[in-house]
């Protein structure tokens, strides 16, 4: 049982290997290989007993004079994310399977790449392994973004990159000095929840760590390389990077950030709530007056994620509930709506609003499912989004009344500028360049089909999920309230 | 010793066989004779020999020596046809390079002043005429001249520093300087100081360091590829051995007093090094000044001493030395097919050789500090150690100065992947895929796991 984690981790590698050797039948190959991913995934969710403890544990010694294990296992938390990863890389896979993209066996070799480094992310008990596997998962998209991509793709994704090279290099920096600090000289992470360090320490230590994971999600003022990466990135690349990528950083800020430097999440927290507030706001804002929908889309990205980092730092059970269940939800959503942008711009070459408009005449299938994904981005209820929107204004609503009103902008502005965006290119007249429009066919209806049933069965019956984390969420949540009493 | 004489045997060897025009020959002989010599540090290893109080093949001294011998190994198999289109006299090279090798083990296994400096002397006078190989190159001639001006210039540095010392301590023996240090650690002579300050200068120099770095650049790139490769890697290795051997065990307890200018020397190398590999067009150009930034870096080991210090500094050594040959070996490959070494030779290099420019990723990813790659853990380490001593601000510098590094070594993965080029494809002879293929699985392996190379010394 304890080797299905090693198995889950290294079957994408391998699946990789096996991808870029195949040639044509790439994508093929690479779609198996995240189905059995997602088999394991499932088995897993399935022999997972939802209490707070770890499971699935690995740990071998890796680089035994620096004090570096191969340590991994898997509690609520990492559950949903694996979740996350496992459900979404298929589709994306699959959401692919219409372009013809050159040298494919290398696109669909580096997105399985990426989920072996994704998942050593989401696993990770050593932050040593986890420094590697975020570094490894950085890797494969910047070529997926940086080949693949569109005119801008050089500069922009050079600027993606060095910004998150930025981020996790200050990172390392905090690792290395927590691993001083430890007196067993080793990454363990329950020797860092275990440190005592001052609160001047945590602070610095809080601010190392918080750049890096908040370029990752991106939280304001550290997300302008996130519209235009979107934007040049081909498909698959932005939803890899909306879908799963920006989890990481959610991910690091749970596991990696509150448990060990709790005086300095309570010393500094307030600031990333507000940043994350103004991000909200700033985002919607600037979602209005986009004319190309895939930037749209990417802003309102910024405004969700910026919900999720201020329902974490609110450090209570419902925001952080709602965080996991909202982590699923987005990631689902987002690259259901790039998807759609992906089936229009792939048959018209465009995703500028103004030119579009009636595709749903030509394409009732097409505009009843992104209906469903947009109801789910906008946070109906009944739909997933709602119930994780919920919890989160919730959590906010605790820590603070008019942050919580500041934060339900999200849905309020969500809602305008999503229906905005629907109304414009799905209804209205037909015009010279939308008449063309062929419905949806093939893997594009299997996708969509599957990212609506799943945006419905979650909102209507979320509580599976939220039972796989709810110990684990409780159990961080008192870990860091205890620490912080023991220090006060 | 044995190591040293087969090595003087091996380049007495290829060139009588040069004599005798037996050019086929000449290759095999020297690969045999580095063979035999690399038994020698396997079979040497933990007998810690001292010769006549001169040389001391210790752990240090061997682990040093095998990877220059290896990466001089992995350059004179890039030897194929190079020197063929200059001269027909190609064992002299031969015999120049296996010569400076000899000098280069003279000073990573040094236990006395005068080896130091005989190892030097016998190491840069070979290389002043291998830079210079190239006789009708304006370029060549450029890099020779300098390189001899600036190497005389330092060596005199180097010369007057141990003068001074000798002065001091009345010996050139380690040993009875170290004791001299420990012994009269209240009085030492007002002769000392100046000493450890020229001999400072007199190494910068010899490795590269800034602000003694200006030879660098011109040498690197008016010298014949294959002699840069050899300069910037063995003999930058070697360089940093010999510093090492010197400040790090005999100068250690002087610490104190030599490490403000040592800091000083380590911020300028990083930020000089790296902001002008910044603005380089020429990928050659770029790489000899990245190597300037690298020898910042290495510089670190001497920042805060410890029992790890020298092994911090052959694992970065090792790591630099063989994501650089791979570097050197495709620019070579390029500047044969195109005639030129800009990064726009490089454009679209993935489509036609999609392995080659794999592997050349994988080098500039460990040159820059990728994990999973060797360059990462040679860079780890150094971070490890100075956080250990809280500088924490030179840490900062460094990162700041890595995140710059990382601009530059992706402009040539930008160029061969994202960019379209000419149409060409790199013809890859046997031996340069053999080096490719060594190199490439050292860097990752050491990358994945180094636990092999962490407690070597």
């Amino acid at each position: 049982m304890e080797q299905l984690l090693l198995l889950l981790i290294f079957l994408p590698l391998l699946g990789a290997l096996v991808t870029a050797l195949s040639g044509n039948a790439a994508k093929h190959v690479a779609l198996v290989s995240a189905i059995v991913s997602l088999a394991l995934a499932l088995g897993m969710v399935c022999n997972f007993t939802p209490d707070s403890t770890t499971q699935f544990v690995v740990n071998y010694s890796w680089i035994r004079d620096l004090g570096i294990n191969f340590h991994a296992g898997v509690d609520g938390i990492s559950m949903i994310t694996i979740l996350l990863t496992n459900v979404l890389i298929p589709l994306i896979i699959l959401a692919s399977y219409q372009h013809n993209y050159k040298s494919s066996n290398a696109f669909f070799a580096l997105i399985l790449f990426m989920q072996s480094g994704l998942l050593v992310v989401f696993t990770s008990l050593d932050a040593f392994l986890f420094y590697i596997g975020w570094e490894a998962a950085l890797i494969p998209i910047y070529f997926i973004c940086a080949i693949w991509g569109g005119k801008d793709r050089i500069k922009v994704n050079m600027k993606f990159f060095v910004y998150t090279i930025a981020g996790s290099l200050f990172m390392l920096l905090g690792l290395i000095y927590l691993y001083l600090q430890n007196p067993a000289h080793n990454f363990d992470i329950q020797a860092f929840y275990n440190l005592n360090l001052d609160s001047a320490q945590q602070g610095w230590i809080f601010w190392a760590f918080f750049i890096a994971f908040a370029i990752k999600m991106p939280v304001f003022p550290f997300h302008t390389w996130q519209p235009n990466t979107y934007t040049e990135a081909p498909a698959a690349g932005t939803m890899l990077l909306a879908g799963i990528m920006l989890k990481m950083g959610i991910y690091g800020v749970i596991r990696w950030l509150l448990p060990i430097v709790p005086s300095g999440v309570q010393d500094w927290g307030h600031v990333a709530i507000i940043l994350s507030i103004i991000g909200i706001v700033y985002a919607s804002i600037i979602a209005f007056t986009q004319k190309d929908a895939k930037r749209l889309v990417a802003y309102s990205s910024i405004a969700h994620v910026g919900l999720i980092s201020a329902g974490i730092f609110a450090l209570n059970t419902q925001g952080m509930q709602g965080a996991m269940i909202q982590m699923l939800s987005h990631g689902i959503n987002v690259v259901g709506l790039f998807f759609v942008l992906d089936i229009i711009s792939s048959r018209l070459k465009t995703n500028r609003i103004s030119e579009l408009g009636g595709i749903a005449k030509q394409a009732p299938v097409l505009a009843i499912t992104a209906l469903i994904i947009v109801l789910g981005t906008v946070a109906l209820p009944g739909t997933n989004g709602f119930i994780g929107e919920f919890l989160l204004l919730m959590g906010v609503y605790q820590y603070n009344i008019w942050i919580a009103v500041f934060a339900g902008l999200t849905i309020i502005f969500g809602a305008v500028y999503m229906f905005r965006m629907y109304q414009n290119i799905m209804l209205g007249k037909t015009n010279d360049l939308t008449i063309t429009f062929t419905d949806v066919q093939g893997s594009e209806k299997v996708v969509l089909y599957i990212i609506c049933a799943l945006i419905i069965v979650l909102g209507i019956y979320p509580k599976p999920i939220l039972q796989l984390s709810e110990a684990s969420v409780q159990h961080l949540i008192e870990q860091v309230t205890q620490k912080l009493t023991s220090v006060n | 010793m044995n190591i040293i004489i087969t090595i003087t045997v091996t380049a007495l060897v290829v060139l009588y066989a040069g004599l005798f025009k037996a050019k086929k020959a000449l290759l095999p002989i020297t690969l045999i004779g580095l063979l035999i010599s690399l038994v020698f540090v396997a079979t040497s290893w933990n007998t810690n020999q001292t010769y006549f109080g001169m040389m001391q093949m210790d752990n240090f001294a061997l682990a040093f020596s095998g990877i220059t011998i290896l990466g001089t190994l992995f350059i004179f198999l890039l030897t194929q046809n190079y020197f063929a289109a200059d001269s027909e006299n190609i064992a002299e090279y031969f015999t120049l390079i296996l010569f400076a090798l000899a000098g280069i083990i003279i000073m990573v296994s040094y236990k006395n002043m005068s080896m130091l400096f005989i190892g030097i002397e016998i190491m840069s006078v070979c290389l002043y005429i291998l830079a210079g190989i190239r006789k009708s190159n304006f370029a060549s001639n450029e890099a020779s001249l300098k390189y001899f001006l600036m190497g005389a210039f330092s060596t005199g540095f180097l010369l007057f520093g141990i003068t001074l010392i000798y002065g001091a301590t009345g010996s050139f023996d380690l040993e009875t300087i170290n004791q001299y240090l420990v012994g009269n650690y209240k009085s030492i002579s007002p002769m000392f100081y100046p000493g450890v300050i020229l001999m400072l200068i007199g190494l910068s120099f010899k490795v590269g360091a800034a602000p003694f770095h200006f030879w660098t650049p011109d040498v690197y790139e008016g010298a014949p590829t294959l002699i840069t490769t050899f300069m910037s890697t063995v003999v930058k290795t070697a360089g940093f051995a010999a510093f090492l051997r010197l400040f790090a065990d005999t100068f250690a307890p002087l610490h104190d007093f030599w490490l403000p200018p040592l800091i000083a020397i380590v911020c300028i190398t990083l930020f000089i090094g790296n902001v002008t590999a910044l603005f380089q067009k020429n990928f050659k150009r770029m790489l000899a000044y990245s190597s300037i930034s690298h020898a910042g870096y290495l510089l670190f080991s001497l920042v805060t001493l410890s029992a790890n210090s020298a092994n911090n500094v052959l694992v970065y050594a090792a790591a630099y030395t063989f994501a650089s040959i791979i570097a050197f070996a495709v620019l070579i490959m390029v500047k044969q097919k195109t005639g030129n070494d800009h990064f726009d030779s490089f454009n679209g290099l993935a489509k036609r050789n999609p392995l080659t420019a794999l592997v050349l990723t994988i080098a500039m990813l460990s040159l820059a500090g990728i994990p999973l790659t060797a360059g990462f853990i040679g860079k780890y380490l150094m971070f490890l150690n100075v956080m250990g001593e809280y500088q924490i601000f030179l840490v900062a510098f460094a990162i700041l100065n890595a995140l710059v590094g990382f601009y530059y070594y992706f402009k040539v993965i930008v160029a061969m992947y994202f960019k379209e080029g000419n149409e060409v494809e790199l013809e890859v002879p046997f031996q340069y895929k053999a080096v490719l293929v060594f190199s490439v699985v050292i860097t990752l392996f050491l990358g994945v796991y180094p636990s092999v190379i962490l407690n070597l010394i």
